[in-house]
This record gives C-alpha cells, sequence and structure tokens, in this order.
C-alpha cells in the first residue's frame, strides 16, 4: 500500500507535461473555433457590402421596386418597415413591461402565475412562422385586417413580446429588495414601490429588451410572409401625418405593405443573377440596421450597470 | 416633534385613493400578462380549427404513411413524411455543427477565458443569433453553396447541406450561451476539489464540469434542435421548396416551414384545402418544437435547482 | 382593566398592564427622574407563522413611550421576525400569519389586525434596515420621497423638513453641500444616518432598527448608537441588536428572545446586572449565542 502510484517522480513530471500541453491545445482550439465564427460573421457582412456595392446609391433608397435590377430601389420596403417597427413597438413594449412588472412585483405564487410563466418561456421558443400562422387565420381573417401594416405589426409584437418580458424581468429583478423594502417601509404602496423605484432603476434593461425585440422583429421575414406581404408595391402607404386637421392619419394602418426582408427575400429568390446584387445591398442594410440595434443595446446595458452601483 | 405629518390633512382619503389606484394598475397590469395565455390559446386555437377541417378531407392513415406530399397538384397527395424527413436531415446537419462548436465555445468561455475576453467576446458572439435568417439564406445560397460546390463538383445549387451548415452556425451562439450558463452553474468547490488533486483545467472541465452540467448540456441541446427545427428562411432559400422523401443532405429537400413559405407566396383562396395545408403542417411543426421546448425546459430546471 | 401600579416588567409575564388610558405608572430607580411613562404599543399574545412555521410563540410585552426598547437574543431566535410585525413588513411576503395583537396608543389600534391597513401601519411606524439602503436618488429625493408619498409637493415646506429630518439623524453638515449628489456617494455611516432621516422625516410614532449597525465600522457605529440616544426625546424606539454591549449602551428596557419566545423583559440595568432567569443569565455572560 506504501508504494506511490508512479514509478519515479519523471514519468510523474512527463505526465504532467502531457497534460498541459493537452490545455494549452484546447485553449488554442477554443479560440480558433470562436474566431472562426466572428470571422464567418464579418465575412458574410463583407459579401453582401461585396456584392451589393454597386446597388449603394441614393437612387436605391428612393426608387420603387422594378422588373429591371437597375432601375429597383428599397424605397417602398423601408417606408414599411419603419411603419410596422412603429406599430410593434406601440403594442409590445407597454405590455410586455406590464406583463414583467405583474410576474415580478404583483403575481401571488400560485398555479395561475404558474401558466403564465410557463406560457412565456414556452411562447420563446414557438418558430416565428407559426406566429404567421396564427396571424394568418386570426388578424387577416378572423379580425379582418387584412394583409395590412396593422396586422404585421401586431403578429410582430406577439412574436417580441417574450423578449421584452423576459428582459424586463431580468432587469427588474437586479433592483436589490432592500430598496424595495425601504419604500414599503416607508408606507408605499406596490405601484408607488414600483413607478418610483424599481421602474426607473431598471431601465437600462427595459430599454435593451425594447432594443433587442425590435432588431429580431426588423429581420423577421418567415411571419409576414405567411400573412401575404406582396413584395411588387411601388406605391407608399397613406402618410401619418398630413397639412390639413386632423394632422394625423390612421390609414395606413390598413394599407398594403411590402418590409425590407420581404423585398430582400424577393430578390433572392430570382433567377436572374442582376437582381442578387439588390439583395445584396438591402441585406447588407438590414443586417447594418440590426448590428447598429444590437450594439446600441450592449452600450446601453454596459452604461446603466455603470452607473447604479448597488 | 410630535406625531402629527405635515400633510396629515386629507390623509385618510388620500390613502384610500392611493390603494384603489394600487388596485386598477394591478388589474391593468394583470391583463398584460394574460396577453402572453391567449397568445398561446390563439395559437393552438387556430390551428387545430384550420386542421380539422384539413382531416376532413384528409385521413390520419394518409397523412402519415403517403409518401408524397402534392397537396398543391390535380394527383394530390398528403404524405407529411417528406417534409418530416427535409426537416429532420437539415436539423442533423445543423447539430453537427453547433453542438460541438458551441460545446467547445461554452467550454473555453467558461473555464479558459479571462473574464475581460468572455465580456467581450460573449455579446459579439450573441450577434450571430442576432443576423436576419433572410440574410443568412442569402449566405447559403451565395456563399456556402459555391464553397460546397468545389468540394462535392455534382452537388445541385439547392441542396440542404449548406442550408443545414448555415442554420448550424446561426444557433451556435444559442447553444453555447444556455452551456456556459450550465457550467458556470457547478459550485467552484467542486472544481477546487478536482483542482486540488493536481488536474489541469481541461481534465477539471471534462470530468468534473461537463458530467455536473449534463442537464444543462442537454437543454442547450435540445433548445438547439427545436430552434433548427422552426428554422424557415434559409431552408426556402437555400435548400428549394420541392418535398423530397430523402435523408441525404446533398440533395434539395423541403422542410415543413419552407412548405409553408412557398403556398403563403402563392395566393390560396381562403378556406382551400391547400389553405388548409399550411395549418396542418404548422401543427406538426408546433407539436414537434412543443415537445423539445418542454424536455428543455425541465432540464434547465433541473441544472438550476441541481446547486 | 388594571390597576395602574403595575410595572412594565410585570408585562414579561403575561399579565396586561394598561390602564384604560393607556398610562403606565413605574417607579423609577434613583439613577433616572421619576416620571409616568406613558405605554405606546402593547403586544398581547402574539403569534406569528410563516406557512406552518411558527416563528413568534405567545409574545406579551409594553413598548414604554419616548424610550429605548432593544431585543436581544441569538440569530434566529425571532427578534427581527417580531420587528417586522409592528410594521406588517411580513404582509410583502405569502402565506404568513399573525395572531394576537399589538395595540398602538393612545388611539388603541391594532396594528396587525386584518382590517388595519398596512400601509397606513408604515406611514405611521417607520423602520431602518440592517444593510444601509438608500434609493440610487439624489440625498435630498431620499429623506423628501416619504413626504411625497403623503402629496406634500410645496418645495419650500419639503425643503424645510427635508433639512429638519437630516438635523436630527446629526447628517445635515455632512451633506448640506451635496444635497443633490447621488446617495451611493454617501459612506456606509453616512447612508444609514440618511436612511433614518428619511425614516424621521415622515415623524413616525415609532422607529424600528433592524441591527442598523452590522453592516458598520466601530467609528461610524458609535454615531449611530449617539444619535439613537438623543432620538428618545422625539420618538419611541424599537431596536434588535445582536450586540448585547450596544443593547446596553443604548436601551432603557431590554427584551431577551430564544427561540420565538419572550424569556425574559425588564430594564436594561437590570437585565445586564441581574437577570432574573437562567437563559438570560448564560446569553449574557456569553455561554451561547
Amino acid at each position: 500500500m506504501a508504494a506511490p502510484m508512479h514509478e519515479s517522480i519523471e514519468a510523474l513530471r512527463a505526465g504532467l507535461t502531457r497534460r498541459k500541453l493537452l490545455d494549452r491545445v484546447f485553449v488554442i482550439i477554443g479560440l480558433t473555433v470562436m474566431l472562426a465564427c466572428l470571422m464567418l460573421l464579418a465575412m458574410l457582412f463583407l459579401q453582401l457590402v461585396r456584392d451589393g456595392w454597386p446597388r449603394f446609391t441614393t437612387e436605391f433608397l428612393t426608387s420603387f421596386p422594378s422588373r429591371r435590377a437597375e432601375q429597383a430601389g428599397i424605397l417602398s420596403a423601408w417606408v414599411g418597415t419603419s411603419l410596422i417597427m412603429l406599430v410593434t413597438a406601440f403594442c409590445a413594449v407597454p405590455v410586455g413591461v406590464a406583463a414583467a412588472i405583474y410576474l415580478e412585483e404583483y403575481a401571488p405564487k400560485n398555479w395561475f402565475t404558474a401558466i403564465i410563466e410557463i406560457n412565456v418561456t414556452n411562447l420563446a421558443g414557438v418558430p416565428s412562422i407559426v406566429y404567421g400562422l396564427l396571424a394568418l387565420g386570426l388578424f387577416v381573417y378572423q379580425l379582418d385586417l387584412g394583409q395590412s401594416i396593422a396586422a404585421a405589426g401586431l403578429t410582430l409584437a406577439l412574436l417580441i413580446l417574450p423578449v421584452v418580458i423576459v428582459s424586463t424581468r431580468e432587469a427588474i429583478r437586479a433592483v436589490p429588495k432592500a430598496i424595495r423594502e425601504a419604500a414599503y417601509g416607508l408606507g408605499a404602496t406596490r405601484w408607488e414601490v414600483t413607478k418610483d423605484h424599481v421602474l426607473p432603476y431598471s431601465t437600462g434593461g427595459v430599454l435593451t429588451g425594447m432594443i433587442l425585440g425590435l432588431s429580431r422583429a426588423i429581420g423577421e421575414t418567415a411571419p409576414i410572409i405567411t400573412i401575404g406581404a406582396l413584395s411588387f408595391i411601388a406605391f407608399l402607404p397613406a402618410p401619418p401625418l398630413s397639412a390639413e386637421p386632423p394632422f394625423v392619419s390612421f390609414q395606413w394602418l390598413s394599407d398594403p405593405f411590402t418590409a425590407m426582408p420581404i423585398q430582400m427575400f424577393n430578390w433572392v429568390s430570382r433567377p436572374d443573377v442582376a437582381f442578387q446584387s439588390n439583395a445584396a445591398a438591402a441585406g447588407a442594410i438590414l443586417l447594418g440596421m440590426t448590428l447598429l440595434m444590437n450594439g446600441v443595446a450592449i452600450w446601453i446595458r454596459y452604461r446603466f450597470r455603470k452607473k447604479i452601483n448597488w | 416633534m410630535n406625531t402629527t405629518a405635515p400633510a396629515a390633512a386629507g390623509f385618510v382619503t388620500q390613502t384610500r385613493y392611493r390603494k384603489v389606484r394600487d388596485r386598477i394598475v394591478e388589474l391593468v397590469l394583470l391583463a398584460a400578462g394574460l396577453v402572453a395565455m391567449l397568445t398561446t390559446v390563439a395559437i393552438v386555437a387556430i390551428l387545430l380549427y384550420e386542421s380539422s377541417a384539413f382531416f376532413e378531407h384528409v385521413t390520419l392513415r394518409e397523412f402519415f404513411t403517403d409518401t408524397l406530399w402534392t397537396p398543391l397538384f390535380a394527383d394530390a397527395h398528403y404524405g407529411i413524411m417528406p417534409l418530416v424527413a427535409g426537416t429532420l436531415t437539415t436539423t442533423m446537419v445543423a447539430l453537427l455543427v453547433a453542438v460541438p462548436l458551441g460545446t467547445t465555445i461554452a467550454i473555453y468561455l467558461s473555464e479558459f477565458a479571462p473574464n475581460r475576453v468572455r465580456e467581450t467576446v460573449k455579446p459579439i458572439l450573441e450577434l450571430l443569433g442576432a443576423v436576419p435568417t433572410v440574410v443568412y439564406g442569402y449566405f447559403a445560397l451565395q456563399f456556402v453553396t459555391p464553397l460546397l460546390q468545389m468540394i462535392i463538383p455534382d452537388l445541385p445549387g439547392f441542396n440542404m447541406l449548406s442550408a443545414g451548415l448555415v442554420i448550424g452556425l446561426m444557433i451556435v451562439p444559442y447553444v453555447s450561451s444556455v452551456s456556459e450558463d450550465a457550467m458556470r452553474a457547478v459550485p467552484r468547490y467542486m472544481r477546487e476539489g478536482s483542482f486540488a488533486m493536481g488536474a489541469t483545467r481541461l481534465q477539471t472541465a471534462l470530468r468534473v464540469v461537463v458530467p455536473g452540467a449534463f442537464s444543462g448540456l442537454a437543454a442547450a441541446f435540445i433548445l438547439g434542435i427545436s430552434r433548427a427545427v422552426g428554422e424557415t428562411m434559409v431552408v426556402a432559400i437555400a435548400a428549394g421548396m420541392q418535398p423530397n422523401l430523402t435523408f441525404d443532405p446533398r440533395e434539395p429537400a423541403a422542410t415543413i416551414t419552407a412548405f409553408i413559405v412557398q403556398v403563403s407566396l402563392g395566393d390560396l383562396p381562403h378556406g382551400s384545402i391547400g389553405y388548409q395545408s399550411i395549418f396542418a403542417a404548422g401543427l406538426v411543426l408546433m407539436t414537434i418544437t412543443l415537445i423539445f421546448n418542454v424536455i428543455g425546459f425541465f432540464l434547465t430546471r433541473r441544472f438550476r435547482e441541481a446547486y | 382593566m388594571m390597576d395602574s401600579t403595575n410595572t412594565v416588567r410585570s408585562a414579561a409575564e403575561g399579565g396586561s398592564a394598561t390602564d384604560s388610558r393607556g398610562r403606565l405608572g413605574i417607579a423609577m430607580d434613583d439613577t433616572r427622574k421619576a416620571r409616568r411613562i406613558d405605554v405606546k404599543a402593547a403586544v398581547e399574545n402574539l403569534n406569528f407563522f410563516y406557512g406552518q412555521n411558527q416563528a413568534l410563540k405567545n409574545l406579551s410585552m409594553l413598548i414604554a413611550d419616548k424610550q429605548v426598547t432593544a431585543l436581544i437574543g441569538p440569530s434566529g431566535c425571532g427578534k427581527s421576525t417580531f420587528l417586522r410585525c409592528f410594521n406588517r413588513m411580513h404582509d410583502l411576503q405569502p402565506d404568513t400569519r399573525y395572531e394576537g395583537s399589538i395595540m398602538l396608543h393612545p388611539e388603541n389600534i391594532n396594528l396587525i389586525s386584518r382590517q388595519v391597513d398596512p400601509i397606513e401601519v408604515r406611514m405611521r411606524i417607520g423602520m431602518v434596515f440592517q444593510k444601509p439602503n438608500p434609493f440610487p436618488k439624489s440625498v435630498f429625493e431620499n429623506v423628501a420621497y416619504g413626504l411625497r408619498l403623503r402629496g406634500v409637493n410645496n418645495r419650500v415646506l419639503l425643503a424645510e423638513e427635508v433639512e429638519k429630518a437630516l438635523r436630527n439623524a446629526a447628517i445635515w453638515d455632512e451633506v448640506k453641500d451635496r444635497l443633490q449628489d447621488s446617495a451611493l456617494a454617501l459612506s456606509g455611516g453616512q447612508m444609514q444616518r440618511l436612511c433614518i432621516a428619511r425614516a424621521l422625516a415622515t415623524r413616525p410614532e415609532i422607529l424600528l432598527f433592524d441591527e442598523p449597525t452590522s453592516a458598520l465600522d466601530p467609528i461610524a457605529t458609535a454615531r449611530i448608537e449617539e444619535l439613537i440616544s438623543t432620538l428618545r426625546d422625539q420618538v419611541t424606539v424599537l431596536i434588535v441588536t445582536h450586540n448585547m454591549q450596544q443593547a446596553a449602551r443604548v436601551s432603557d428596557y431590554t427584551a431577551f428572545m430564544y427561540l420565538g419566545e419572550l424569556i425574559e423583559f425588564d430594564e436594561a440595568a437590570k437585565i445586564f446586572t441581574n437577570p432574573s432567569k437562567k437563559a438570560t443569565e448564560d446569553y449574557i455572560t456569553g455561554r451561547y449565542g
């Protein structure tokens, strides 16, 4: 029993050298894999920019789609996307934040709350195209919204609801319990604790969730294809603001539309090579917008984390 | 100092007002919470409602055993199997990419990377999952497929291999972040026990941390599967939209999602069997992802509870 | 109900010592000025449950008005749980239950009754927590918050009251030039005095301290203790402390709790020099805890 497991100290050292080598090899593998993934991301962006380069002109932004690739532009697409995002943000943010507040600050621990929680988790995992089917059956036909901007905006709002809820909840949870107790101790109601303390101190997280949600919505293609977005739209929706009273119009909500990802998909699926360049240019712009939004979200999260240090 | 507060006047009415307001706010917030629930109910209801119309025309036996899916042809066949085969094949390819890459990255970030590297790399890596899928589709069709054709000369322009590889890349950050969470949940004393016996980092990672985080890793893979199964645009663009009963990734084939897109692009009349068929396909898709999501849900809960 | 010659001490034996006006006659020893001491609150047969778990068992004691009462005992004895009954903080957790009564004098309302609104209770009874927990707002807004909750928006009045509270909490001189700075920039001891000012601003009738110095260094602790002693003139103080020396230094009355029960309650001097129960003596002399 007293005999050492290793024949000699030399053998032990040799084994150790080998094990340490393996450690280093793994670090190199890990770094390589990570860098490879990041390289692919960079390559993807460069490929789009290179392929789409000839189309980066102001006319591309100010022209309607056309049968001739060189004349086609994304005017109706980016206007459509902007309006859809408006509807989506307007619906998803208040509902998502309110639901998150309910679940974190108000909900009693019972089966009913548990069901809502499981629902949110489950919704986050439902494929986006299923939201498209829901929208097709419910918004387009049952509620008779037609293939409109309102239908698309609502669909994407439901789609990003879990994202907004989950990130808002995380932000709310980061507010220490001691702060809530301090406010309750002074006689604040739940709502006062929430609006005076919890929400202001978690603004960073709430904003991050909102932007991440919208950045997901902006690139979503499948659900709005399903509700039947037309991809050849050579006109703009009714303007939301006008010179005559009542100045604000909601006609645009029920107008047909196209959107950036739809326009890109339409061009990608054409056999004519000239359109691939349009697709790449549209893709580069879309990707640029997504990355920008994500960048802003990361920056906000970082800044707020620095500002309030519990 | 006395017991009366400066604003004692109207104190009671004000407190009552504040309490009522609290109650009203609670109801409004609850209504928002219910939206999530109603969405689920609506999804299930719509899928079941439209599918039930579909299954009045098509028997379940035909649906699951017919090897052709041609609902839009004059000689209509309604066998879901070709679509399921396409879905499974692209998912398998995606997993073969995402599982090794995602796990390697997770082990590296959780056990080896210095804090600064982890904090910098994680958000950048997550951008991979934020890229619009239609852009990934373009990438698969215009970049990956030509590259693959240099290796496999007779690879068709539409194929499941390239779509699957790109989906794999897309879900890498997802798999790695769930796995990393699970590994970081393994308590430090377990690692210290291993280090104290002279283990290296890699040995500790592979023999202590990975087994300790096993249910979390399993959850990461399963949730990854669910993502891959539901992915739509990449396959619709790069894998072709022809239903094809094959498990050979080099061939073109439609997945369940690609079929729904294909039908949606046309102008199918509301209430026709073609229209109903996409809901039946959606129901199958929803069922598959739901099963994986539920398994994933319980597995993540397990690793969160374990320590 | 009872004759008015009962002492606070008798409440420890479970007897109710209040007369109809909630007044308590007390024979003071020679070192103190003899005067009648009112009862601010009377705890009677208080039981408290977390779900099935009984955390407090049949507590009865009197809280003397404008005096400092300390609760001591080993960790887990229920002293913080007891303290949190006074401002109904337990109502924030699901599945908690009170039995018995805590009567607040002179109105004679039962603080733990279902009919009494916990929010109203908390507006009348302030609390200072174990760890300083200022809001991440300015110094001024921290102190003004309680007043704002009560609908005070007059800026002059707010400024006046904030200054008064900060002076009372002996922190005015340190923060008067930085009222608009974030409260998170203060030192730990300053934060805790700010939290005391925040609680004082609404002029509570009772101020609860839950181990207020356990997160502070000895110098900051000394300042807080001094402050608590001066507060005696303005407000009834109930303090939970882990530190027996602290209880001896600051309190007029001391209650020793063990396993959710009140073992002994008496004047501080008596408890620390001549306890009547063996368990108290063991704890005081450091035999356990």
